[in-house]
C-alpha cells in the first residue's frame, strides 16, 4: 500500500464507521475488504490477471470454508445472503469495464462480462460439488492444503514462476517471450495462505470454531492484514468480530494514532533510510569499512521500521474496524538474546511456524522410535523452521541462508543457555555484572541479526561473501 | 465510567489536534514571512560528518548518482568541500567555473578537469600550493556562473578559471537555467550591481508569493535539504557522485546542413544579442582577483555536412565570429584570455560537443598548466 492508498483507505473507513448503523458493520468489513483486494490488487502485464486473481482468492477462501466449515444449519440462510453479495459486488466491479475513464476499482479494465459470468457459474458448481461431497472430508483437507503449498511454490520460485507466467501468456495469447516471475503478482496470497492452512490444520485437529460464510471470509481477506499482516488467529479474530463495534469515538482515536504511527514509521523514517540502506548496487561500490557497517545498519533500521509501520497502520485500521488485531514487533532489536529477538520479530509468522511446524515436528521427533537426542531435535526442528522461514519470502539461496543463518543463531543460544545454566545463574545476582551480560547480549544479537541482513538484501553469493569480507577486513 | 474515560480521552486529543494545527500555522506563517531556507541550507553535515563534495550537488538520476539539483545555493555550497574551513596559509586558491564540461558530466570524480589540474600539484615561487576547485555547475549561462562566482567570492579564491562556450551566451538563454529562476532576489542583486542586460521583472524568475512559502508548499525544498544530507552517506561510502552508464550515445557525427543558431540565420553575427555584459560583470564581481577566460575545446566534426556546422550546436561562420568577438572583447577589456577550442582531438569527445573524456580532459589539463605559470607571474 503506498502513501496514497492508505490516506484513502483510512479516511473511507473513518467515514464508514461513522455514518453506518452500528448493525451494518459487519457487512461493511466484508464488503470494504472485497473492494480493497480488488482496488490495491497492482496491475500485471498479463491480459486481465489483475482481476482474476482477486477472484482467485475469494474462490479459495469460499473453497476452504467450504471443506473447513462445521455444519451447522442455522446460518445456511445467512451464507446464501453472503454468497449473493459477494457475487454482486464482483458483478459491479466488472461493470466497470464499461465506465470508461471513470473506472477505479481494478488498475485495468476488467475482462468481458461473459467470461465473468462463465467463471462464477463454473466456481459456483465446483464450490458446490465441494460443498455436498467434501467438506469436513480428511483427505480433502490435506489435498487443499497441498494446493496451496503448490501455488505459494509457484509464485515464490523464480523459474516456476516464469514458466506458469508463459503458461498463462499462452492463453491470453501474449507474448511468451516477455514472461517473467514478476508478472505474478498476486496480493497478498502469502498471507492468506498462512490464515487458511491455519483454519485447515485446525479443522483437521477438531479445533475450529463454527464460521458462517461472511466471518470466515472477512477474518481471511480483512483488508487491513491483507498486504502485510499480521496472520491472526480465527479463534480471536471472531471474538473481536462478534463484540459490537463499540465506542467509534475511541476506535478513531486509537486507531488514527496508530495509523498515522505507522505512516511516520513507513513513509519517513524507513523511506529516508532507504536511500542509504545496503543494497545489491551500493554493496559493489563501497570502498570503506566503517561506512559499509552504517548502510548495514541503515538497512536493519529500515527493514524494521518499514515492516512495523505497516504493522501500526494494519492494527490502527483495524482499531477503527473494533478489531484488536494482534502485535507483530515489540523492540525486537532491544533483546539480549536471538530467541527473545525472534518472539518480539514478526510474531505472528514466528507464532504461526511454531505451532503448525516446529511443535509438530519436534513432537514426533520425541516420540519417535528413534530417540533422537534432544540436542539433534532442537536442532532439527531449529534449522528447518527457519529455513522454511527463509524461504517464505522467496524460494532463492540468499533466503535460505538467511533462515539457516537464523537457525544456527537460535541453536547456538539454546546450548548456550543450557551450558551457562549452572554457571552464570550465580553471577545474575550481581547487578553490575548482570547488566554487562544483557549489553553484551544485546550487542551480539544486534550485530549478529544485523549480520544475516546482508544474506537478505543481496541475492548474489559472491557480493554477500565479498560484502562479509570488506566488513571484517581491516 | 467508561463513557466518561473516553470523553476525556476525546477531549484530551481534540486539544492536541487544535494546539498542532495552531503551531503548524505559526511555523508556516513564521517560514512564509522569515522564509530561512538559506540559513538553514548552511546547515550541513558535510564537511563535518562526511567529506564535502568535489563538484556542486547535480543528480540526473539520485538512485544511481546518490547526488541531486537543488536549487539552494546555500546547501550547494555547504556541501561542498570549498566550505570546508578557512583557506590555509599555504593554499593559492583557484575555483573553476563553467558548463557541464567543467564539472565534469560521465567522468568520475577523480578525472574531473580539477582533480586532474591538483593532481599536479602545482607550487607557486613563495611556497603556497595551487588548489583548485570545481564549481561547474551542468547547464550552459554565463549568468549562471556569475551567479555561482559571486556565491564563491564568500570563500577567499585567489583566482577563478572562467570556461565559456558560445552556447552560454545567448541573451535569451540566460535566465533558462531553474536554478537561477528558483533564486529570483539573487539574480535581481546582480542586475541592478552590475546593471546586467536582462530585465529583473523576467517572467522565468519565480517569485513565490506567501502562499508559496509556507511549509506545506515549500516542501520539496525541504525534502530536497534532507536527501543531500543522506546522500552524503553513500557518496562517504562510495566516493561517486555522478553515474555513468556503461553505454551512452555519443556525440553526433553527421550533422543537418543549417546555418541556424539561435535566432541567428547567417552572417553578419550581431555580438549585441550575446551577454558579454556578464563577463564583464564578472570580473567586477571578482574585483581584485584575476579571471582567466577559457574558450573551452569543442567537438569539431568530420562528418556530412561539416563544411557547414563544426557540431551539433555551432554552424561554422557562428563559432568562427564568435571566437573573433571574444578576441577582440578580451582585447578592449584587457582580459586574461585563452582559446583552446580545438586542443582536443575528436575522438576524446563524450556524448556532446563539449563533453570530454579523461583523457581529453588531461590534454586540456596540460595547456592550461602550460599557461598557468606565465598569467599568474604576469599577473603579479
Amino acid at each position: 500500500m503506498n502513501f496514497e492508498n492508505i490516506l484513502v483507505i483510512s479516511g473511507i473507513t473513518i467515514l464508514l464507521v461513522w455514518i453506518t448503523p452500528a448493525r451494518w458493520h459487519k457487512w461493511v468489513i466484508l464488503v470494504s475488504s472485497i473492494l480493497a483486494l480488488f482496488w490495491l490488487q497492482p496491475s500485471t502485464p498479463i491480459r486481465n490477471l489483475d482481476f482474476w486473481f482477486p477472484l482467485a482468492s475469494i474462490s479459495i477462501v469460499v473453497l476452504v470454508w467450504a471443506m473447513t466449515r462445521v455444519p451447522n444449519e442455522d446460518g445456511s440462510r445467512a451464507n446464501l445472503i453472503t454468497t449473493g453479495v459477494i457475487i454482486g459486488i464482483i458483478l459491479l466491479i466488472s461493470l466497470t469495464r464499461y465506465a470508461g475513464p471513470l473506472c477505479c476499482i481494478t488498475p485495468t479494465r476488467p475482462p468481458q462480462m461473459r467470461y465473468i459470468l462463465t467463471a462464477i457459474v463454473g466456481i459456483g458448481f465446483l464450490l458446490l460439488f465441494v460443498f455436498r461431497y467434501f467438506s469436513g472430508h480428511r483427505y480433502a483437507l490435506a489435498v487443499v492444503l497441498l494446493m496451496l503449498i503448490f501455488i505459494f511454490i509457484i509464485l515464490k520460485a523464480d523459474p516456476f514462476a516464469k514458466f506458469a507466467s508463459e503458461a498463462i501468456r499462452t492463453l491470453t495469447k501474449q507474448n511468451t517471450n516477455l514472461a517473467s516471475p514478476f508478472d505474478l503478482r498476486w496480493l497478498g496470497f502469502s498471507y492468506l495462505a498462512f490464515r487458511l492452512i491455519h483454519t485447515l490444520r485446525d479443522r483437521q485437529h477438531g479445533k475450529l470454531p463454527s464460521l458462517t460464510l461472511k466471518e470466515y471470509i472477512s477474518y481471511a481477506l480483512f483488508y487491513p492484514s491483507l498486504t502485510a499482516g499480521p496472520i491472526d488467529r480465527v479463534q480471536r479474530f471472531v471474538k473481536d468480530y462478534r463484540q459490537p463495534i463499540g465506542s467509534r469515538k475511541s476506535n478513531t482515536l486509537q486507531g488514527g494514532q496508530r495509523v498515522l504511527l505507522g505512516m511516520f514509521k513507513k513513509f519517513v523514517i524507513a523511506d529516508a533510510l532507504a536511500l542509504i540502506a545496503l543494497s545489491p548496487q551500493n554493496a559493489s561500490q563501497t570502498t570503506s569499512t566503517p561506512w559499509l557497517w552504517v548502510l548495514l545498519y541503515a538497512y536493519a533500521l529500515r527493514i524494521y521500521f518499514d515492516f512495523a509501520g505497516y504493522t501500526d497502520i494494519a492494527i490502527g485500521l483495524g482499531n477503527l474496524h473494533g478489531i484488536a488485531l494482534p502485535e507483530n514487533f515489540a523492540r525486537p532489536y532491544l533483546k539480549p538474546n536471538i530467541t527473545s529477538f525472534w518472539n518480539s520479530w514478526h510474531i505472528t509468522l514466528a507464532q504461526w511456524f511454531r505451532a503448525y511446524f516446529f511443535n509438530p515436528l519436534t513432537r514426533s521427533m520425541h516420540k519417535s522410535k528413534m530417540n533422537y537426542p534432544s540436542w539433534l531435535t532442537i536442532l532439527i526442528g531449529q534449522l528447518s523452521t527457519m529455513l522454511l522461514i527463509g524461504l517464505w519470502h522467496g524460494i532463492s539461496w540468499n533466503f535460505a541462508v538467511w533462515g539457516l543463518w537464523h537457525g544456527i543463531g537460535l541453536f547456538a543460544h539454546n546450548r548456550w543457555l543450557s551450558w551457562t545454566r549452572q554457571r552464570i545463574s550465580p553471577l545474575e545476582q550481581k547487578p553490575v555484572l548482570s547488566m554487562g551480560l544483557k549489553i553484551g547480549g544485546w550487542f551480539i544479537t544486534f550485530n549478529y541479526i544485523a549480520l544475516g541482513w546482508v544474506w537478505f538484501a543481496l541475492p548474489s553469493p559472491e557480493l554477500a561473501a565479498s560484502v562479509f569480507q570488506q566488513l571484517f577486513s581491516s | 465510567m467508561r463513557e466518561n474515560a473516553n470523553q476525556n480521552q476525546w477531549k484530551f486529543y481534540s486539544g492536541v489536534l487544535l494546539k498542532a494545527l495552531a503551531l503548524f500555522i505559526i511555523v508556516s506563517f513564521f517560514l512564509a514571512f522569515l522564509y530561512p531556507f538559506e540559513s538553514i541550507g548552511k546547515v550541513s553535515a558535510y564537511n563535518n560528518l562526511f567529506p564535502g563534495r568535489t563538484r556542486l550537488p547535480y543528480g540526473d538520476d539520485p538512485s544511481k548518482s546518490y547526488n541531486l539539483s537543488l536549487f539552494n545555493l546555500a546547501a550547494m555550497f555547504a556541501s561542498h568541500r570549498i566550505a570546508a574551513g578557512p583557506k590555509p596559509d599555504s593554499e593559492f586558491r583557484v575555483i573553476l567555473i563553467g558548463d557541464s564540461s567543467a564539472w565534469g558530466y560521465l567522468l568520475p570524480p577523480n578525472d574531473t578537469l580539477t582533480a586532474q589540474l591538483n593532481s599536479k600539484q602545482m607550487i607557486l615561487r613563495d611556497g603556497r600550493e595551487l588548489k583548485f576547485y570545481n564549481l561547474g555547475y551542468p547547464v550552459m549561462s554565463l549568468t549562471k556562473d556569475l551567479v555561482i562566482l559571486s556565491e564563491a567570492m564568500r570563500y577567499q579564491p585567489d583566482m577563478g578559471i572562467w570556461l565559456v562556450t558560445l552556447e552560454s551566451f545567448p541573451n535569451d538563454k540566460q535566465l533558462y537555467p531553474a536554478l537561477l529562476q528558483q533564486n529570483p532576489n539573487k539574480i535581481r542583486a546582480l542586475i541592478h550591481d552590475y546593471e546586467l542586460d536582462l530585465s529583473p521583472e523576467d517572467p522565468a524568475l519565480i517569485d513565490g508569493n506567501v502562499s508559496l512559502r509556507t511549509i506545506a508548499a515549500a516542501r520539496r525544498e525541504l525534502a530536497d535539504l534532507v536527501r543531500l544530507q543522506l546522500y552524503g552517506v553513500l557518496w562517504s561510502a562510495t566516493g561517486i557522485d555522478h553515474y555513468i552508464p556503461e553505454i551512452f550515445p555519443t556525440k553526433q557525427e553527421d550533422l543537418a546542413a543549417d546555418l541556424k543558431f539561435h535566432i541567428w540565420e547567417a552572417p553578419p553575427f550581431d555580438s549585441s544579442e550575446l551577454a558579454f555584459d556578464i563577463l564583464r560583470a564578472g570580473h567586477d564581481v571578482a574585483a581584485s582577483i584575476p579571471i582567466w577566460i577559457i574558450n573551452e575545446p569543442i567537438f569539431i566534426s568530420s562528418g556530412e555536412n561539416s563544411d557547414i556546422r563544426y557540431n551539433f550546436y555551432y554552424p561554422r561562420w557562428a563559432y568562427d565570429g564568435y571566437r573573433q568577438m571574444m578576441q577582440a572583447q578580451s582585447v578592449i577589456s584587457s582580459w586574461h584570455y585563452s582559446d583552446f577550442w580545438d586542443v582536443v582531438p575528436p575522438e576524446e569527445f563524450t556524448n556532446t560537443a563539449v563533453h570530454l573524456s579523461p583523457y581529453g580532459t588531461s590534454i586540456l589539463v596540460d595547456a592550461i598548466s602550460s599557461a598557468l605559470p606565465e598569467l599568474l607571474y604576469q599577473n603579479k
